[in-house]
């Protein structure tokens, strides 16, 4: 004898919305796991060093100094540093001009003892206030430029020599220090494109 | 002053400006074996906030930092 199953619509209505509602937690749960997860992987994608990308465009011993100090800093702190060396900042990697790197009286007035325009002028005094600036930081034991790339190098501070610097300042690649690299505009881009700290010197 | 830490190796940064304490205790912190602690005796005020930020960086613990007359001391914990 068959035996005829009724079911009360009410309670199917009831069974049919306990359901869904399972569903949508089991849905809700499973696509949270996964979007932490996501969240997960790209923080960890970006917990990799943090990087110092710099571009040093001046050539003058005053302006030699913030992105080495900088970079030389970040190195010591664990972050990836790079230097874009151009225009006037490739002396700083010229091999025969980085040891002799001056400063400007003229159009300068902070020098410490400040040098009117028109003495600036003469012959012989840019000279004379390198000299000045240079006691200036033997006596703060502030380390000398060369010390200074020395140390950028032996950390693994990357250091870019601009191609089209050396082209125009018709620098041959001899005079550039080794371990420097030859490098154009896209090659650092590149480079600091994944940096969190970029600065033009 | 006295300290309540074993210090293993000790740099004296007297009279030098920032980089130099920063990059003498990278250096130094090369040489030093997880879980020795580091001393570093600076003048320099920046270096107040640059230990900070170095033990930031790089997860060497900024044990203790004190200022006596002008002279900072700072005691790094190397990280493992």
């Amino acid at each position: 004898m068959a035996v005829e199953t009724v079911i009360d619509p009410a309670l199917e209505a009831r069974i049919e919305e306990l359901v869904n509602t399972k569903v949508q937690e089991l849905f809700q749960e499973q696509f949270q796991a996964l979007v932490s997860q996501q969240t997960r992987q790209q923080a960890e994608a970006k917990s990799g060093p943090k990087r110092l990308a710099l571009v040093a465009s001046k050539g003058t011993l005053d302006m030699a100094y913030p992105p080495l100090i900088l970079a030389t800093t970040a190195a010591a702190l664990g972050w990836e540093a790079g230097i874009f060396f151009t225009f006037y900042g490739l002396d700083i990697l010229n091999r025969r001009k980085l040891s002799h790197l001056q400063v400007p009286p003229l159009a300068n007035p902070a020098m410490p003892v400040p040098v009117p325009n028109f003495i600036g002028a003469i012959p012989g005094m840019t000279a004379m206030a390198t000299a000045m600036m240079r006691g200036w930081m033997n006596r703060a034991r502030v380390p000398s430029v060369p010390d200074l790339l020395k140390v950028a190098q032996e950390s693994g501070v990357q250091l870019f020599a601009c191609t089209t610097t050396m082209g125009v300042m018709r620098t041959k690649k001899e005079d550039i220090i080794d371990g420097a690299r030859l490098a154009g505009a896209a090659m650092f881009l590149d480079y600091a494109s994944e940096a969190q700290v970029t600065l033009f010197v | 002053m006295a300290t309540a830490f074993a210090v293993n190796k000790s740099l004296d940064c007297r009279g030098t400006f920032c980089p130099v304490p920063i990059i003498q205790a990278h250096q130094a912190v090369g040489s030093m074996a997880p879980g020795q602690v580091l001393e570093v005796i600076a003048t320099d005020p920046g270096s107040q906030g640059d230990f900070v930020a170095f033990a930031k960086n790089t997860g060497h613990e900024l044990l203790h930092a004190d200022e006596e007359g002008g002279v900072y001391r700072y005691y790094l914990r190397i990280a493992g």
